[in-house]
């Protein structure tokens, strides 16, 4: 149970901006989840680099004090290509040049207590235990940049509080998905996809919808079918948010229990559960605001 | 009258409801204006005189909720359960509302001039609720005694298991629930969304509506009806 | 008979089915007949581990017992310390459960009231509103939110005590409440808001939210309702306990109510009663330990009910870890429920025949949902409600609750407690590996505990 917030904006000059009109829209999600948050930042490219891969020392014993530069160096050695890397504590980004199943199958091997958070070329991905305005400040998100973000607050309903549990979660790359409600057959479709050589990082019912949607996505599935096969097998309460390099997608079952509501101008698009994380945005009194209706599916464009 | 002005970004909502409570009970009928609720949850729950509350902005969940006797106007959208459970009195939403719209409302008006979302009017015991646009699947779901009025379409599954309860569409039903019929308009009928429409301010004309009410076959427990219990 | 058919029946070897005994095929029958399911009353009627498997390990040498007739033992419960500016405060740790006016005729419902209130303990609406004669009757009265808000009111919310807000029941968690039409009198029916004589069927959620995150605006609107004062308990019918106690702790709750499979209930389906929900003794301990992994214990009250039964039960149940019990069979039980006779004026007339007219008879009856109760209990009929008089109700209960009280503190003494809440899980042993692994206590004589990390 949480409190979700999207927001992608349409002006190149507001890209600048991103974090710093999110951090208020989690914070206001706070008493809809109080005990872990996540943020996944779209900042589309890579640069340079083939591949981005955002990762979490926290499940280890030196957490903030992780050696990511030695880390890297290593990485480096044994690759023989550069690595980029950006740190802060107990999250990092390495940037690579090669094939990121190589990395994360050395890191793994490696350093098996480290969590891979995200992969692909845009996504950077944050999430940790603690209040949103903590984690938030944890990260700096106030600083990120991008074309759209996709963030979650939680109350952890049956899987426990722990950063891998947070949201958002992640499959193969590019692909971020947030929850608010509960599923009632994720167990199920954890055993259907598992055969298929999916591998399932947590117990959490977010996953198992996010790992269908995208084995879905990469079976060749457009988006707007893999949703309608979404609503076939995945039994329960629940409005997804989803995010790709260049969109947002929104769904909510048919009994639409948990709420969204959606703020639009020619600048951006503001998605959250409740209104309050969306009073501050400016431009807010003379934006579109409506609820989305339920079993429609949404997309915003970047 | 007296206008008095609360300001949320300023005041708890909770100074607020004490406010209406304690003090606004021992005056004659005032006006209080509630500036910035900026989605604010449970904005004058609770009323029990009959206090004029305006909200100038979107209100959060349950705003007017368990009123009696008070009129709360919302110059926005209304969360979750706006009016729910009200006895008497008016709730004015001037934008839509969420889901569960006047749940369970035992008297009074709750007055929508846009869209509300799912379930409104579900349980509705009594109260009346005017929606100027249309209303979301499962409204009037259970809904026991009371009218409502819907001047745009309705969602699936309309009037679900409804009791003794009227519903007035001016627009498409997308479908109705189980035990719910369309039955032609009486005089009673017509006099009834004539006051409603009146009250409300829209200027429909009462013939244009169908009336929805219950088959009453599902009152009693019944092998041969075919019914999912 | 004649001689040939006696020859045949001494050959007869009469070997019952486990899987196809009497039972299942009578349900078999039952189910062929009607094409409805069973609806009765009362709790699971099935064999579960209960508090009869756990002993205290009383006092004796390493411990010093108290005096059973002179020495203190404090029984004051304190329920809705975290909010609430008025906290509820007992004299004994032993509450009446919410049963609804409508299940339970006026007449018990004002009994409860004046049971209660003489032993210093609250009673608790249930399903269909507040009746003036309870709120007249209960110093301590506790106000359910339902699903269906049925007579759900503003000015019984201010009139309340304490707010529960029911999520589920022991019996049925997961289900709604039923009332069949034969119990739909006018009065019912008027508190409800429904047409006389329809069997009704309670929703299984909240008008007006879904999901922990949602209760939480739930309450708070509650708390704004009563201006902060008033206790909100959130009441959850045993499943995953460990989750819903520590959600409903996020929810905002003042105190929290669970109630174990063996809950009772005025009518639901019997695939209900018996195959949904778990043991109050594997509830409880879930319960408490979600407390303890949140340092919520002691913050927020917990309330266990379902299967209490006796004043040992009790004591079980706190040591445990729980700070109060509701009491809702018992109770009734107390009141004549089951009984062979039912009193009136001085004199005790035999009801056996009225058992036998529903098809059952003393001791086995769960008839509840026909309203045809054959000692005045729960039904709407004006003649048979008058089987229970108010007075005589109330003095049984009352001697009821005082018994359950001195045989708690009885207890709580010989384990050398001066307060009922001292007592601790340590005082414990369980008789049967069921028990000790759904307790979390070790089996008598030994230090294991089944399926302890």
């Amino acid at each position: 149970m949480c409190g979700i917030v999207g927001l992608l904006v349409k002006t190149p000059a507001m890209r600048e901006h991103l974090g710093e009109l999110m951090v208020p829209m989690l914070i206001g999600m706070t008493e809809r989840g109080p005990d872990s948050a996540g943020l996944a930042v779209f900042t589309g490219g890579a640069g340079d680099y083939e591949r981005k891969i955002s990762v979490y020392s926290g499940l280890l014993e030196d957490g903030d004090d992780f050696n990511w530069q030695g880390v890297a160096h290593e990485l480096k050695e044994h690759l023989g290509v550069s690595v980029g890397l950006e740190a802060k504590g107990n999250h990092a980004i390495f940037s690579v040049n090669v094939d990121p199943e190589i990395v994360k199958r050395w890191l793994k091997e490696q350093y098996p207590g480290l969590f891979i958070l995200s992969t692909g070329k845009s996504i950077h991905l944050y999430k940790d235990i603690g209040t949103p305005a903590e984690v938030a400040a944890r990260y700096d998100f106030g600083k990120l940049q991008g074309t759209h973000l996709v963030g979650h607050t939680r109350m952890a309903t049956e899987s426990a509080v722990t950063p891998d549990r947070a949201h958002p979660f992640t499959a193969g790359e590019d692909f971020c998905l947030v929850h608010n409600g509960s599923l009632s057959n994720p167990n199920g479709i954890r055993r259907k996809l598992e055969p298929q050589g999916i591998h399932f990082d947590t117990d959490n019912d977010t996953e198992a919808a996010c790992r269908f949607l995208e084995w879905r996505l990469r079976e060749g599935d457009d988006l707007e079918t893999a949703l309608k096969k979404g609503f076939e097998e995945l039994d329960g309460f629940y409005t997804f948010l989803m995010g790709t390099p260049d969109a947002l997608a929104l769904i909510r079952d048919p009994f639409a229990c948990k709420p969204a509501v959606v703020a639009e101008t020619d600048d951006y698009v503001a998605i959250a559960s409740e209104f309050r994380s969306l009073a501050h945005l400016p431009g807010i009194n003379h934006a579109h605001v409506f609820e989305p209706a339920p079993e429609e599916m949404y997309v915003w464009k970047i | 009258m007296e206008n008095l002005t609360f300001d949320l970004a300023q005041t708890r909502v909770s100074d607020l409801n004490r406010y209406l409570h304690v003090e606004a009970v021992k005056k004659p009928a005032h006006k209080v204006t509630v500036k910035n609720p900026d989605g604010a949850h449970n904005i004058a729950v609770g009323l029990d005189s009959p206090v004029e509350v305006e909200v100038i902005g979107h209100a959060g969940y349950y705003a007017g909720g368990m009123n009696k006797t008070g009129k709360v106007i919302i110059k926005g959208s209304a969360g979750t359960g706006v009016g729910e459970n009200m006895m008497s009195g008016v709730v004015h939403v001037r934008g839509f509302a969420s889901n569960g719209a006047g749940a369970s409302a035992h008297g009074g008006l709750l007055i929508i001039d846009g869209d509300a979302g799912l379930r409104c009017g579900i349980s509705l015991k009594g109260g009346d609720i005017v929606v100027g646009g249309s209303v979301g699947s499962f409204s009037a779901f259970m809904a026991q005694a009371g009218r409502m009025v819907i001047c745009g379409d309705a969602g699936d599954a309309l009037g679900d298991s409804l009791y003794e309860a009227i519903l007035y569409v001016r627009g498409d039903i997308k479908s109705l629930g189980a035990d719910a019929q369309i039955q032609p308009l009486t005089e009673t009928d017509i006099t009834s969304l004539t006051d409603l429409l009146q009250q409300a301010g829209f200027n429909h004309d009462p013939k244009s509506f169908k009336k929805v009410a219950s088959r009453r076959e599902l009152y009693h427990w019944n092998a041969d009806a075919n019914q999912e219990y | 008979m004649d001689a040939k058919t006696t020859q045949q029946a001494r050959h007869l070897t009469l070997e019952e089915s486990y899987g196809y005994d009497r039972k299942t095929l009578d349900y078999i029958r039952k189910a062929a007949a009607h094409g409805l399911y069973e609806i009765r009353g009362m709790g699971a009627k099935r064999k579960l581990p209960n508090f009869d498997d756990l002993v205290f390990l009383g006092a004796s040498m390493s411990r010093y017992a108290l005096e059973g007739y002179r020495e203190k033992c404090a029984t004051k419960t304190v329920l809705g310390t975290r909010f609430a500016k008025k906290p509820i405060e007992l004299d004994i740790p032993i509450t009446i459960a919410g049963m609804s006016f409508g299940a339970l005729s006026a007449n018990v419902k004002e009994a409860l009231g004046r049971a209660a209130s003489e032993v210093g303990t609250s009673t608790t609406t249930g399903d269909g509103g507040m009746t003036p004669e309870e709120r007249q009757s209960s110093k301590t009265l506790v106000y359910q939110c339902l699903p269906s808000r049925y007579g759900f009111n503003p000015d019984d919310v201010r009139r309340a005590d304490a707010i529960e807000v029911v999520i589920g029941q022991g019996a049925k968690p997961g289900g709604g409440g039923m009332l069949l039409g034969q119990k739909v009198s006018q009065r019912v029916a008027g508190m409800r808001t429904l047409p006389a004589g329809v069997d009704q069927r309670s929703a299984c959620r909240h008008p007006d939210w879904t999901g922990p995150d949602d209760l939480a605006i739930k309450i708070q609107e509650l708390r704004e309702m009563t201006d902060w004062e008033k206790p909100i308990y959130v009441k959850v019918g045993a499943t995953r306990t460990f989750n819903d106690v520590k959600l409903a702790v996020h929810s905002g709750a003042d105190v929290i109510v669970v109630d174990g499979m063996q809950g009772g209930t005025a009518a639901t389906q019997t695939c209900f009663i018996e195959h949904i929900g778990i043991p109050t003794l594997a509830a409880l301990r879930q319960a408490v330990d979600a407390l303890e992994d949140l340092d919520m214990k002691g913050k927020v009250q917990l309330i266990i009910s379902g299967g209490v039964r006796s004043g040992p039960d009790v004591a079980k149940a706190l040591a445990m870890g729980a700070d109060a019990v509701a009491i809702g069979q018992g109770v009734m039980i107390a009141l004549g429920c089951n009984g062979d006779t039912y009193g009136q004026k001085g004199k005790h007339l035999s009801a056996l025949d009225d058992y036998a007219a529903l098809g059952t008879a003393p001791g086995f009856c769960h008839h509840c949902h026909t309203g045809q109760c054959p000692v005045g209990i729960t039904t709407q009929d004006e003649i048979l409600e008058q089987r229970l008089e108010p007075a005589v109700g109330a003095k049984h209960l009352k001697n009821y609750l005082k018994t359950l009280n001195m045989e708690l503190t009885t207890i709580a003494r010989a384990c050398g407690k001066q307060n009922v809440h001292h007592l601790e899980k340590e005082d414990l042993v369980a008789l049967t590996l069921e028990s000790a692994a759904m307790a979390g206590v070790p089996l008598a004589g030994t230090s294991w505990i089944p399926g302890s990390r």
